[in-house]
């Protein structure tokens, strides 16, 4: 978006407008909360939230959170419905961001509506979010890595898929989970040299030699699986990493269980976002990747190797993206099947534009993708009254909504998937 | 492409018939570039057969023993293999000239017919690699790549499956196009979504295809084990009324069927519409430059909302073409993938109707061929995969193929540039 002079015509044309309809989404949206959830609860009945996770390390337990079914719709229905209703009458400063508000108020209803009449283990959805966050995070700052120093990373998925694969034959051949670890950061390092020679040095169109590295991971993989891995079972065994409780700090109700005891890959997740963040933002190298992402030629005649930035931002986001990869197989089931990142990449990517190529944005946005998914499980176990193939599109269909914009507007960096030639 | 060259385009008219020698040779070197990519990944992928086979990687651990060995046991499984690739996508010479002789001398045409399965699978393997290979290639030439094929073969298949199989009693030239129409205008339908958003909130059409290609299978998946299962065990739908088949050309053990002539009156219709039409200039001047497209009072977003459609649409018929035409019914495992190899065929054949048939049944070779590479050499299927993905980078990368080969004298020819960043 070029910044134009403000102009009173368009301006209520655009915003005006808008700012009506985004009301009247909110009431609506408090309506559909009260005759979606509301009939179909029984008068008197009761959800009860666990807050207690099963977990070898025992936090002191807590008592299970029981609220009034029919009550507490109503009044999440009320307040959506009130948004509105004051958005239309006297307008909010930023009428967008409540869009996310009155998401998480429909999402209160549907919860407390699938619960009526039984119990549900909160604690326990949370920490699945997390696991399920998981790779998509990973995919989302390997993104970061890639498009800050403006290549598009869309070969993410064959990367992980890639490194899955040989993180679980180099553990299950050695007997080691640690090198196992290392052959998978190999493995995306790798790959995403290849992306970095294909883009930077043979300037092939970045989308399509991202996509020919996931056909070819995939085309490998299934290829391998299916000619070694059906013979030689004992490739694929490797195990897993178990949680490492922290200290003290698994000890917190509620949070303790969710984010410190759990295992080796995810705690090296959180430290990349915060690594991430740090580097990109308070670094002389993270400057001059932003300034190589937005204004290549400006980074050039400055002194920047803008293409020695970008091999290496490039071949580090393939590395995280093999740690994403470690994370199916070694993070969760021990083993490899053909096809298991099951468009977690892609996810990722969107989790990084949801999170405006920020690091701590695109750990948020993995967080909602990763409850999406994790409601989903637990919704197909509560058996919900809705089809399960229904409730297995639901991060997909959030994917597409978030990256419409639904949430406001994104701006990739200025240069981003434009390949550049030094004069 | 600039503004400039686009105004050229219009001025000049499009190849007339008479075709001038000059561009013979220019026709014929713009096939070199293809053919090197393909024979560079046959090469690269003759590595994989050898390491995939444990046999023979035992021996190659002892090659400095017995190089000998190690050498000729190689070179006698990639005979195996790559016999096994020719005889399966074309048929086997003697077998056929055989079959030709009984015929002739007893006028029993069994053997001969028989004979011919390589060539008849690699006709019908191509015919929806020909459809689903336009749907990318027309994407392409409006600047969208669209990677939802898969998907849009999926819904495409579910609505012509519905309409063949809930309809009974209307005759054959009511129905078949009937079914075609439907099969068509879902896929139109499901990568339209993909275009709206584009058009007018900026979501980048590779993610949003992708994702809806993950609803659309489990949406096939409710709709397979719900609403339009057969009754029985399997999650299929009824049978197609044959009312609604593509009408089949070739006797019995063959299923050589009117859609591979279908497939290539789309394809001419894709051509007549991308360089005869004014939708299909505006199109392409969207896909060259939509900036100046947009000052040339053209609307880049009714652009991408149409050049989506309609490739949606020639998706859609790729699943169609499966269901009415192959197995007159619809089963998760229909398709193998077609809409996913199609982005290799629309790179291969340069976003060229003619080009994109050329390179579908070469595609139709590899996969009928690979199909007994695995039955009577063991290599799995998968390898075309790795085929394909390597053709991919090759013809992406001319410059890379020009090195391998030490080729000069391949002209540097203006890379297009598809992508756009994730904006608008």
């Amino acid at each position: 978006m070029t910044p134009t002079t403000f102009d009173w015509t368009t301006f209520r044309h655009t915003h005006l407008r808008r700012e009506r309809v985004l009301g009247v989404v909110y009431l609506l949206m408090g309506l559909l909360i009260w005759f979606l959830f509301f009939p179909s609860v029984e008068p008197g009945a009761q959800a009860k939230f666990g807050l207690n996770l099963v977990t070898a390390v025992k936090p002191p337990p807590l008592p299970d959170l029981v609220v009034p079914a029919r009550g507490t719709i109503l009044l999440v229905g009320l307040i959506s419905a009130f948004i509105g209703g004051y958005q239309l009458a006297r307008g909010f400063r930023d009428p967008q961001a409540l869009m996310g508000v009155v998401l998480i108020l429909f999402f209160v209803a549907f919860i407390v509506w699938a619960t009526a009449g039984k119990s549900f283990n909160l604690t326990g959805m949370l920490a699945s979010t997390l696991l399920r966050a998981t790779p998509i995070a990973f995919g989302a700052l390997s993104g970061i890595w890639c498009e800050r120093t403006a290549v598009i990373n869309i070969g993410i998925e064959g990367m992980m898929l890639s490194a899955a694969f040989t993180s679980v034959v180099v553990a299950s051949a050695v007997h080691s989970l640690w090198w196992g670890l290392v052959a998978a950061m190999i493995t995306g390092g790798i790959l995403g040299f290849v992306l970095a020679v294909l883009a930077i040095r043979f300037r092939v169109d970045q989308i399509i030699a991202g996509t020919a590295i996931n056909i070819f991971a995939v085309g490998l993989t299934s290829f391998l699986s299916s000619s070694w891995l059906s013979v030689r079972q004992d490739l694929n065994a490797a195990g897993n990493f178990k949680p490492i409780p922290i200290p003290v700090l698994a000890k917190i109700p509620i949070v303790g269980p969710i984010f410190f005891n759990v295992n080796i890959i995810i705690y090296l997740m959180i430290g990349l976002v915060i690594l991430t963040h740090i580097v990109l933002f308070y670094t002389r190298w993270g400057l001059r990747m932003r300034a190589v992402g937005e204004h290549p030629k400006a980074a050039d005649t400055l002194g920047i190797n803008v293409y020695f930035m970008r091999y290496v931002s490039v071949t580090v986001g393939g590395v995280i993206a093999g740690l994403g990869g470690a994370y199916f197989t070694l993070g969760s089931v021990g083993r490899f099947d053909e096809a298991m990142t099951a468009g977690k990449g892609f996810i990722g990517l969107a989790a990084m534009i949801f999170g405006k190529w920020t690091p701590i944005g695109g750990f948020i946005a993995s967080l909602i993708f990763g409850l999406a998914d994790a409601l989903q499980v637990k919704m197909a176990i509560m058996s919900v009254p809705i089809p399960s193939e229904f409730l297995l599109m639901a991060p997909y269909l959030v994917t597409i909504i978030v990256l419409s914009g639904v949430v406001g507007r994104a701006e990739p960096p200025a240069a981003d998937g434009q390949p550049y030639v030094k004069e | 492409m600039s503004v400039q060259d686009v105004a050229v385009q219009k001025a000049a008219p499009p190849p007339t018939p008479t075709l001038r020698p000059r561009r013979w040779v220019a026709a014929l070197q713009s096939l070199v570039l293809p053919l090197l990519a393909i024979i560079t990944a046959l090469i690269a992928s003759s590595v994989f057969i050898i390491i995939s086979d444990t046999e023979l990687l035992a021996l190659w651990r002892d090659f400095f023993a017995a190089p000998s060995i190690a050498l000729t046991a190689s070179a006698e499984k990639l005979r195996a293999a790559y016999s096994a690739l020719l005889t399966g996508g074309l048929g086997d010479p003697v077998r056929i000239w055989e079959g030709l002789r009984t015929w002739l001398a007893t006028g029993d045409n069994t053997a001969f017919i028989a004979s011919l399965e390589g060539i008849d699978r690699t006709l019908v393997y191509s015919t929806p690699y020909i459809f689903a290979g336009l749907a990318v290639a027309l994407g392409f030439r409006c600047g969208l790549f669209n990677i939802g094929a898969e998907g849009q073969l999926f819904v495409g298949a579910l609505a012509s499956a519905y309409i063949g199989y809930s309809i009974k009693g209307l005759p054959m030239i009511i129905h078949l196009p009937l079914a075609l129409a439907a099969g068509a205008a879902a896929g139109a339908v499901w990568s339209a979504i993909a275009g709206v958003l584009k058009a007018y909130t900026g979501a980048h059409e590779v993610v949003t295809t992708i994702m809806l290609n993950y609803v659309a299978f489990r949406l096939s998946d409710y709709l397979l084990t719900g609403p339009m299962k057969r009754s029985g065990f399997n999650p299929v739908t009824p049978p197609v009324e044959p009312s609604a088949w593509l009408p089949k050309l070739a006797p019995d053990p063959l299923r050589f069927h009117a859609g591979f002539f279908l497939a290539l009156a789309v394809a001419y219709f894709v051509y007549w519409f991308l360089w005869k039409t004014t939708w299909g200039f505006e199109i392409r001047t969207v896909g060259a430059n939509p900036n100046a497209a947009k000052y040339a009072g053209m609307s880049v977003a009714r652009n991408y909302i149409i050049a989506m459609g309609v490739s949606g649409a020639l998706a859609g018929l790729a699943g169609t073409n499966e269901i009415l035409g192959v197995n007159h019914f619809m089963a998760q495992a229909f398709s193998s993938g077609y809409g996913f190899d199609s982005i290799a065929l629309a790179l291969l054949g340069k976003s060229h109707p003619l080009g994109v048939v050329l390179a579908s049944l070469l595609w139709g070779f590899l996969r009928a061929g690979a199909t007994r590479m695995q039955s009577a050499a063991g290599i799995p299927i998968d390898i075309v995969q790795i085929v394909q993905g390597m053709v991919i980078v090759f013809v992406a990368a001319p410059a890379l193929v020009r090195m391998i080969w030490r080729a000069r004298f391949l002209e540097e020819e203006a890379e297009t540039i598809f992508t756009r960043g994730w904006g608008a």
